[in-house]
């Protein structure tokens, strides 16, 4: 038996590398470094990780390449963009996780023993959750790069897995957190299983488990179809499962009010956009030449997705379930740019994965400040009058409701916009319409939320908002500031996206 | 390039900002600082009027940079007569509504120098939509508009204001979302046929299928229809008047309504010329339904502000119906009508708000003989209505008779039942009349004090353009005419000959 050696272009792989270089040595901080100087280091290193790869990964933009590690990674311009964005996402939300105020003292501690009240007295933090953090985001670079479905699973799972303990780590509520992290934990080990049980028939249908090898056996049209479209459908149910569409959404508005709301947004921000990266990858370069076969369905998922989404989130009374729902509804606008199959769609999605990921990492930053003396509030009944005691976190988060309904002037109507023109373009006008009509109904609800703190008369047991720490600030005011400005003037960042937006085969 | 039109909005904006920057306890100064702002608008607005060439058809004050190249969206602004007229009208109007509510914003949420930002920010964005000559800019302002409408109604408002302003956004909201559908697909076919643009001249000479036209069509009408209100959108219009503020209200009912009005001739009929050819008939029937239902409603109203709301739907119906009357004279009169009503809708709402404000109370039927007591707020009340009812000699008569002429050479039959309409609006403006200024004094009004000078002088520009344009209406129609013609004559309409009495 013959051996290869493995050829890997080290500088394409680098910001992966770097990261999790930074996560490995994060694990032997938790180990060494006395409790007292951990948070501030885990801190340092993080953040110091995830810039130096934000830099690399601007360095080695515009290098294209199949053969980054032997066919397995795949680097050209939509990968410098989603990891980019997963980065910029990232480091915002670190920024949040770092006011651990949310995070449970002793991870390990059963909810109300004398362990975790021992420990809370102790002063503990769980600094675990710094390099946990990097693990996720090292899986996120690497799964919209990706080029064989074996690699793609490895990133699924590696994004995953970190991802699920850290929902199960919020402080207060902690059954609430442990029940979500499990049930995301389960259905995400089905929604495995599902992908592998859809790649396994890909296998059987070209013999090749390359992206390219697929693709021209799906363009050559020579295998099985039923293998073929059984392979799409459950590959695609494993996806649909990470972005939260309709009909495999229901882990997530549990998620997201379980889970410590800093993990909250950057689950919601970041992973969406490693999810969909890939999708985008998957469908525009693999499926493209099989398109009567998915997008029917697709577009079916897209006009459920939003317009479920979108009505089931009037009947929220929970800040965080909203948020969920009404990212339940944006999953269904991003499909649109997955269906679009087009130069615009991919350029409108990338756009719109960007914005709207700024956006909810600031949104759950305000989420985040909005407390009793319990700890966090997300009882939307008990943000009555917030407009009244704190005019400045309520008129921003406000802004970022009227962001995520598209109103002109934010960054969500550019997204929108362009999202849908790509869409129409490629004829998909039914998916225009839905979209159209459940962003007028998603309206109601956010607006709701503006009734609520600034013209309903606040109740006894108010809220209080805390002062924000310098960390929270800087994530609120940089979400808000690109909010703004790309509703304002988009241009330079549209014009730089098409620059890049185009898939190398 | 120029600039003036930018300068223009920057203005407004620049105010706010000043706003912004003063102390939150000193309200006066607040008040003093937006009106210095709205007056010098209004006399930059006017000056631009003197500078418009009357017999230009082009679009003049052009300017046009790139804003989103690759989407082929333009920041362009350009004024023809139409918009012209209404940005002057809507430039007057702010600083007499800032000088006629002065005391409005004490009853609201927050405090007074936000209600002038919120109005400043208001004035910016009506005169981007009325200038936009680009359609993507016009929905950005059109829809970016409501926010401060709704906060100002919410924020500042009576009664049940939360609700009313909810409900207010999202019958927008809804309507603006059709049109942003219709939007993209502009933008697609002209994607398809050499280019994306949003440019208005380029758009109008798309081709396409009249499945398409028609739908497009569609999506901005009824936004249009939502906004202006036309029956049967109208129903959020009567809540929001009656919990707004006065000042707010005739913001919204004179110059935001006309965002209506107005897009109907700039979008949907140079647009979709074949389209509207189909509808038109539909749109008179939805007219004339609303200039009768309206003035009906008006006449059973209780309640003053919820009258002089109903009383615009049935002057939005003459509106409609002059524009879609294909005549020289329809659109000219409709364009008219639109400068008139704000004034004439400005000055009933002021009014009825001083009155409001001094009985406590906006039941008609708790007025009574404030002839004695309060004469000239009287006389000033009764003065808006009968320009309201389109008295000859006041501006609106002019308007109402030209729409009516140009809708009975081509609609004889809604020409005639519209005419009824006013006399209709005899009845729902000379029983608030009678039963408010006439009569015995009713108990609770004997001490109401008659209006300060501050109210006079804020009336008065309004008494005196009224008026003056209800005697000499050219200057605005030798700015009109133009435009109107050149509007018609787009679309392939030439106005019909007039047939002799009796001939058909």
């Amino acid at each position: 038996m013959t051996f290869t050696a493995p050829v890997l272009n080290y500088t394409i792989l680098s910001p992966m590398l770097i990261i999790l270089a930074g996560a490995l040595i994060g694990v032997i901080i938790e180990a060494f470094v006395s409790k007292a100087f951990r948070p501030l280091v885990q801190l340092i290193l993080t953040l110091g990780t995830l810039l130096l790869a934000l830099v690399q990964v601007f360095r080695i933009r515009g290098t294209e390449s199949v053969t980054a590690a032997m066919g397995s990674v795949i680097f050209d311009g939509p990968g410098f963009l989603l990891q980019a964005a997963i980065l910029i996402i990232s480091i915002i939300s670190v920024f949040l996780i770092a006011d651990n105020e949310n995070f449970t003292a002793l991870a390990a501690a059963i909810p109300g023993s004398v362990e975790e009240q021992e420990s809370i007295q102790q002063g503990n933090k769980v600094t675990e959750v710094f390099p946990l953090t990097l693990f996720a985001v090292a899986g996120m670079l690497l799964f919209p790069i990706s080029s064989d479905l074996i690699t793609l699973f490895v990133a699924l799972e590696m994004l995953s897995l970190p991802l699920y303990l850290m929902a199960g780590l919020s402080r207060r509520r902690r059954l609430l957190s442990q029940e979500a992290a499990l049930k995301y934990f389960l259905l995400g080990a089905f929604s495995s299983a599902f992908f592998l049980f859809g790649a396994a028939y890909l296998y059987g249908y070209s013999g090749d488990i390359t992206f390219a090898g697929i693709r021209d056996s799906v363009v050559g049209g020579s295998g099985n179809d039923i293998f073929l479209l059984i392979g799409i459908a459950f590959v695609s149910i494993g996806l649909l499962f990470k972005v939260g569409a309709v009909p495999f959404h229901a882990w997530s508005p549990d998620v997201y009010q379980g889970a410590p709301t800093a993990v909250t947004a950057f689950m919601a921000a970041a992973t969406k956009v490693a999810a969909f990266g890939a999708m985008l990858r998957i469908y525009y370069t693999v499926f493209a030449n099989a398109q009567w076969s998915w997008t029917p369905l697709l577009s079916g998922i897209a006009i459920i997705t939003m317009l479920f989404g979108s009505f089931v989130a009037i009947a929220q009374r929970d800040v965080k379930r909203m948020l969920a729902y009404s990212s339940i509804a944006h999953a269904g606008f991003l499909l649109a740019g997955v269906i679009a199959l087009n130069k615009a769609g991919l350029s409108a999605s990338i756009f719109y994965l960007f914005a709207y990921g700024v956006a909810t990492v600031g949104a759950f930053a305000v989420v985040t400040l909005v407390r009793d003396s319990a700890g966090e509030v997300t009882d939307l009944n008990r943000w009555t009058g917030l407009g009244k005691r704190s005019p400045w976190v309520a008129s921003v988060f406000a802004f970022f409701l009227l962001a995520f309904a598209g109103i002109p002037l934010t960054s969500g109507f550019i997204g929108k916009f362009s999202i849908f023109s790509a869409a129409y373009e490629s004829g998909a006008k039914a998916v225009v319409i839905a979209g159209v009509l459940s962003s007028a109904i998603a309206a109601f609800f956010y607006i709701r939320v503006i009734v609520l703190m600034f013209f309903t008369d606040s109740h006894e047991d108010a809220t209080t908002v805390v002062i924000p720490s310098v960390l929270t600030r800087i994530t609120v005011i940089f979400s808000f500031v690109i909010t703004v400005a790309l509703g304002v003037y988009p241009a330079p960042l549209i014009d730089f996206i098409n620059k890049f937006a185009t898939f190398i085969r | 390039m120029n600039i003036s039109l930018t300068l223009l909005m920057a203005l407004p904006l620049l105010g706010a900002a000043v706003l912004a920057a003063l102390p939150k306890a000193n309200g006066i100064l607040a008040k003093q600082v937006a009106l210095a702002s709205t007056i010098l608008v209004a006399l930059v607005t006017i000056v631009m009027a003197v500078g418009f060439e009357r017999d230009n058809i082009n679009l003049q004050y052009v300017e046009s940079r790139p804003w989103i190249p690759s989407f082929g969206i333009n920041y362009a602004v350009g004024l023809d007569g139409i918009s012209l007229v209404l940005i002057l009208m809507t430039t007057l109007l702010a600083p007499i509504v800032v000088l006629a509510g002065w005391n409005e914003s004490q009853n609201g949420r927050w405090s007074t120098k936000t209600f002038y930002i919120l109005i400043l920010v208001l004035e910016m964005m009506a005169i981007g939509v009325f200038t936009a000559t680009d359609v993507f800019l016009f929905y950005v302002f059109f829809e970016a508009m409501l926010v401060p409408v709704y906060f100002l109604i919410g924020g500042y408002g009576t009664g049940e204001r939360s609700a009313a302003a909810v409900k207010f956004l999202l019958y927008s909201l809804f309507g603006g979302l059709l049109m942003l559908a219709s939007i993209i697909g502009l933008y697609v076919l002209a994607g398809a046929q050499g280019g994306h643009t949003f440019d208005t001249q380029a758009l109008s000479q798309l081709q396409m299928s009249s499945t398409t036209q028609n739908l497009l069509f569609l999506g901005f009408f009824i936004a249009f229809a939502i906004k202006a209100p036309l029956w049967p959108f109208h129903t959020w219009l009567p809540d929001a008047a009656d919990s707004a503020t006065p000042g707010t209200s005739v913001l919204l009912l004179g110059v935001l309504d006309k965002v209506g009005t107005f897009g109907m001739i700039r979008y949907c009929l140079t647009l979709f010329p074949e389209a509207t050819k189909t509808f038109t008939p539909v749109i008179i029937t939805l007219s004339v339904i609303s200039i009768i239902y309206g003035a009906f409603l008006a006449i059973g109203q209780k309640d003053i502000k919820r009258l002089i709301a109903f009383t615009s739907i049935s002057h939005f119906g003459f509106i409609t119906m002059g524009i879609f009357a294909m005549t020289s004279q329809g659109h000219s009169g409709a364009t008219l009508y639109m400068f008139n009503h704000g004034f004439s809708t400005a000055a009933l709402f002021l009014v009825a708000g001083w009155m409001i404000s001094r009985r406590g109370s906006s039941t008609i039927s708790d007025f009574g003989g404030l002839q004695r007591v309060t004469p000239v707020m009287a006389w000033a009340f009764f003065f808006a209505g009968m320009s309201s009812l389109a008295l000859p000699g006041l501006s609106s008569f002019v308007s109402e008779f030209l729409v009516l002429v140009g809708t009975y050479t081509r609609y004889p039959v809604a020409a005639v039942i519209a005419t009824f309409g006013i006399v209709l609006a005899a009845l729902y403006i000379l029983i608030p009349v009678q039963r408010a200024l006439h009569g015995p004094i009713t108990a609770g009004n004997e001490n109401l004090s008659d209006l300060t000078l501050r109210e006079r002088v804020a009336i008065a520009p309004v008494v005196v353009i009224i008026l003056f344009l209800g005697f000499y209406p050219s200057p605005l129609l030798k700015v009109i005419n133009p435009a109107a013609t050149h509007v018609i004559s787009q679309m392939g309409f030439s106005d019909p000959a007039p047939t002799q009495l009796g001939g058909k």
